[in-house]
């Protein structure tokens, strides 16, 4: 089926001028209770989010399990409402509210229609006040957290995620994700509450709301709704990370598994640091997007693969960058051979010119899509301003992406991406790619 | 806690045209953000794909993008990415879509690159081999080495439905994809991807009669084609409970699957009320199901009620279904599940569902159409579903008020016509060590 002969090629349209986005207008106060409080309208649609970032983290690996079943029952009752109760006034307000986490803190999430921001908010800090845990909804949510981990545990894309953290990290807490069903039934009910008037502390908790609002209004609400919440402490922090070493590929064994997932990487950098944006290009012209080298080379040149990705994943203690494919059994280590000659090209010699732009008017245009919603505005500033970042570097990010040079992403390219801190596991049917995996370098089973 | 009268609506200007091809095209303009987005729908998808080419109309979305008349392979996504977009494509029951989202200063590029390709997409052997590899790769990520891996929406249709364009694997057998051809390829481009046969929808950060000169520039001389007749896929449904068994060796836990026919979308008076059952069933934690099987019986860990195979009420002609899906402990047996679906529905056929609640629902329903407009993909998209399959692209907007009209009486009337008698039931046991 090639191109009928009566069309012929025609030059593709120039770009026209960029419009810019406007900076969102950020309302903000901090409230007696240390809470940082920020609000910016956006009325695009009539509906208000909000997104409380709680800094507490996972101090020992032991924690991760209770931390994963406060989450899961925040929401099963409070002093005011039953869980029955509280979801309906959530559904009457045509809203909801939903408890996540990790190791570094705890972020409740929310919106409702825009005219029931204050029962919203209402609604919030009864939660955050006055969360039961009661007894018989926690022994069926904890019942309920085991199956879906088992379920979540079964799937081959996080086991070998799941294996890499473990081998990058260890002990630590960002080692792992997922606690296991048996702990988390290992967690005493009552320690929830104890948890909770520990963890769930206004001081040095950020909440940002974005939607159909009045800024000066919005932060009246919340300092009436919240003002009770004022429990005491403050943020805390995982302990420190440990230092990275490489070491041989890791073979989790799934046997008869039709695909083997690969999962590479080592520590990156974060948004603060000044070689940030070339960093996001390096990731994204190596991995990180459709255009990059490494899908173009493993999925549209070898049909190894559907989608190869390469991402910077941010912690508060730490950066990694991760690439992961999941490739058909029989490939899978020619498909390694390809990973590592992309990264080793992305080592040794810069990318040209042409490439750079592209990744920077990707990354640039990304960002401008990410945050034309409220729901992708709330997330992103919610993001930014808990790492200490500013709502300018909305505006400041994309000029230092475009101002990157071939030869700075080569630059950084070489710690990056570089081999010596090169973390690799692959999970898969070991009787079928150890002994070609062994060939290519050390060789580990899990 | 009534709220009568504040129901907060949005409404989006629509203008459209048809091209002296046949192409359908609406624009709707939203200066709120420097974005647009192009969505070029074609009247095509897996229930038109021939016998013996399962997976074809997906294998033809994949080749769509390895080249046209002005651009080698991967040049249309390295121009949209380069300009700051991002893009995709999908295979739906009754249509396939591609789209791009980008900033504004970009949708001319956009526009040249969707026409080209419905000008004269390019195809090679060489092409077609790597794109067969590509989506052998995606259906084991997706299904093969995945637990519950296309359950239901790949495992129930053949349940519920006993003709092959209804019943059949959309994702396709690995023999079909193997034996597709180049040939294959230009007939299905020549039969079914016609300017007539599809619509482009355009929203964001546009001027609108700018953009329809631009619309005419760029695909005024897309040749006329002859527009397929669209089949009627029509079956006669279930008279008495179709069942089966899927054993799935990586599934840790088994699950459920039921689904019955609904009326024809096309008729929304008749179609919306179960629409509003699926939010009564298991939206949120207020949900019937969700209290009954999760909270206070505890038989199952999850359960979802939606319309339509693909979760797209919406975007989905006749015949589809409503679907009920549970995943419960290896302990319980599946017809203690089953049994308490069934008690829950026959509660709302016989008492309906009270008037505070029907409202709770309602808000929930509008507040989730109303963030899924706030994306000018996600408006876009929706509105070329609307105006391709409805002539109406406004009901973007109107949807809210009119899921807001149903009353608990055509509630309880929709739950009262599932019936286990009418129902296909399909068994997931766990076969994991």
């Amino acid at each position: 089926m090639s191109p009928r002969k009566a069309f012929a090629p025609r030059p593709v349209p120039a770009l026209g001028r960029p419009r810019r986005a406007k900076l969102p207008t950020v309302a903000e106060r901090v409230l007696p209770s240390g809470l940082r409080v920020v609000a910016v309208r956006r009325p695009s649609v009539p509906v208000v989010h909000v997104r409380l970032r709680i800094p507490t983290a996972v101090r020992r690996d032991a924690d991760l399990a209770r931390a994963a079943l406060m989450e899961r029952t925040m929401l099963l009752g409070t002093a005011q409402h039953s869980q029955g109760q509280l979801a309906e006034a959530l559904q009457g307000i045509g809203g909801s509210l939903r408890v996540s986490g990790d190791a570094d803190k705890l972020v409740v999430s929310g919106e409702s229609l825009r005219g029931d921001l204050a029962r919203l908010l209402g609604l919030l800090a009864d939660v955050l006040t006055g969360a039961t845990y009661p007894k018989h909804p926690v022994e069926g949510e904890t019942a309920r957290l085991g199956e879906q981990l088992t379920r979540a545990l079964s799937q081959p894309g996080v086991v070998a995620d799941e294996a890499w953290l473990h081998q990058v990290f260890g002990a630590h807490p960002y080692g792992r994700e997922h606690p296991t069903a048996e702990e988390v039934h290992a967690v005493a009910p009552a320690s929830l509450r104890t948890a909770h008037r520990r963890r769930v502390v206004p001081d040095g908790s950020l909440l940002v709301l974005v939607g159909d609002l009045t800024p000066a209004r919005a932060l009246d609400q919340v300092a009436s709704a919240l003002g009770e919440w004022d429990a005491a402490g403050g943020a805390t922090r995982v302990p420190s990370v440990p230092a990275v070493v490489a070491g041989p590929l890791l073979l989790v064994d799934r046997p008869g598994a039709v695909q083997s997932n690969l999962r590479v990487g080592g520590p990156a950098l974060g948004r603060s640091h000044p070689s940030y944006a070339a960093a996001e290009i390096a990731n994204a012209l190596f991995g990180g997007y459709f255009s990059s080298r490494l899908v173009m080379n493993i999925r549209e040149d070898k049909g190894y693969t559907y989608s190869p990705r390469s991402a910077l994943r941010h912690s508060s203690a730490t950066s990694v960058l991760l690439t992961s494919a999941d490739v058909a059994t029989e490939v899978t280590a020619p498909a390694m051979v390809e990973v590592a000659y992309e990264l080793g090209r992305m080592v040794s010699l810069p990318p040209t010119e042409e490439e750079v732009a592209a990744t920077a008017q990707y990354l640039v245009g990304s960002l401008a899509l990410s945050t034309a919603t409220q729901a992708g505005l709330a997330g992103t500033l919610a993001v930014l301003l808990a790492e200490g970042l500013d709502v300018s570097w909305l505006r400041e990010h994309p000029a230092a992406l475009l101002a990157v040079t071939p030869s700075e992403v080569h630059q950084v390219a070489q710690t990056l991406l570089a081999p010596a801190a090169r973390i690799s596991t692959v999970v898969g049917d070991a009787t079928r790619i150890e002994a070609s995996l062994g060939v290519l370098s050390e060789v580990v089973r899990a | 806690m009534p709220r009568a009268s504040v129901t907060p609506l949005t409404t989006y200007a629509v203008e459209r045209a048809t091209l002296r091809n046949g192409l359908r095209v609406v624009i709707a303009p939203d200066r709120s953000a420097p974005v647009v987005a192009v969505a070029v729908y074609y009247d095509v998808g897996i229930r038109s794909e021939p016998e013996g080419r399962t997976g074809f109309a997906h294998l033809f979305e994949h080749l769509m993008f390895q080249g046209s008349a002005s651009l080698s392979k991967m040049e249309h996504v390295k121009y949209v990415q380069s300009s700051g977009g991002t893009l995709n494509g999908s295979t739906r029951l009754d249509y396939t879509n591609y789209y791009e989202a980008l900033p504004s200063h970009a949708l001319e590029r956009a526009l040249f690159l969707e026409a080209d390709r419905m000008r004269s997409p390019a195809v090679t052997e060489e092409n077609l081999a790597n794109q067969i590899a590509v989506v052998k790769e995606e259906i084991r990520v997706n299904v093969l080495n995945q637990p519950y891996g296309g359950f239901p929406w790949l495992s129930l249709p053949p349940v519920l439905f006993e003709t092959f364009p209804n019943a059949h694997n959309g994702y396709g057998g690995f023999e079909d994809l193997e034996s597709a051809t180049v040939g294959d390829a230009s007939d299905f481009f020549d039969r079914y991807y016609a300017p007539g046969n599809a619509v482009l929808a355009i929203g964001g950060d546009l001027d609108v009669d700018g953009t329809m000169a631009l619309v005419h520039k760029h695909f005024g001389d897309v040749p006329r084609r002859a527009v397929p007749p669209r089949p009627d896929f029509d079956e006669a449904a279930p008279t008495s409970e179709r069942r089966a068994e899927q054993v799935d060796l990586l599934a840790p836990a088994p699950a459920v699957a039921l689904g019955w026919r609904v009326p024809d979308p096309a008729d929304l008076d008749a179609y919306l009320p179960y629409v509003v059952l699926t939010s009564v069933l298991a939206t949120g934690d207020a949900s019937r199901l969700r209290r009954r099987l999760v909270q206070d019986d505890r038989v199952a860990t999850d359960v979802g009620a939606h319309i339509a195979f693909m979760e797209d009420a919406f975007d989905v002609r006749n015949p589809t279904a409503l679907l009920i899906e549970a995943h419960h402990p290896g302990d319980i047996g599946t017809d203690t599940v089953v049994t308490a679906v069934d008690e829950e529905l026959d509660r709302v056929a016989s008492a309906g569902v009270p008037a505070d609640e029907l409202e709770r629902v309602s808000a929930r329903l509008l507040s989730a159409l109303l963030q899924g407009q706030d994306h000018v993909l996600g408006r876009t998209l929706a509105m070329a579903s609307f105006e391709q399959q409805r002539g109406r692209a406004e009901l973007v907007g109107e949807l809210p008020a009119l899921l807001g009209a149903v009353t608990s009486e055509q509630v309880a009337a929709a739950a009262a016509a599932l019936q286990p008698g009418a129902r296909a039931r399909l068994d997931l046991v766990a076969g994991a060590k």
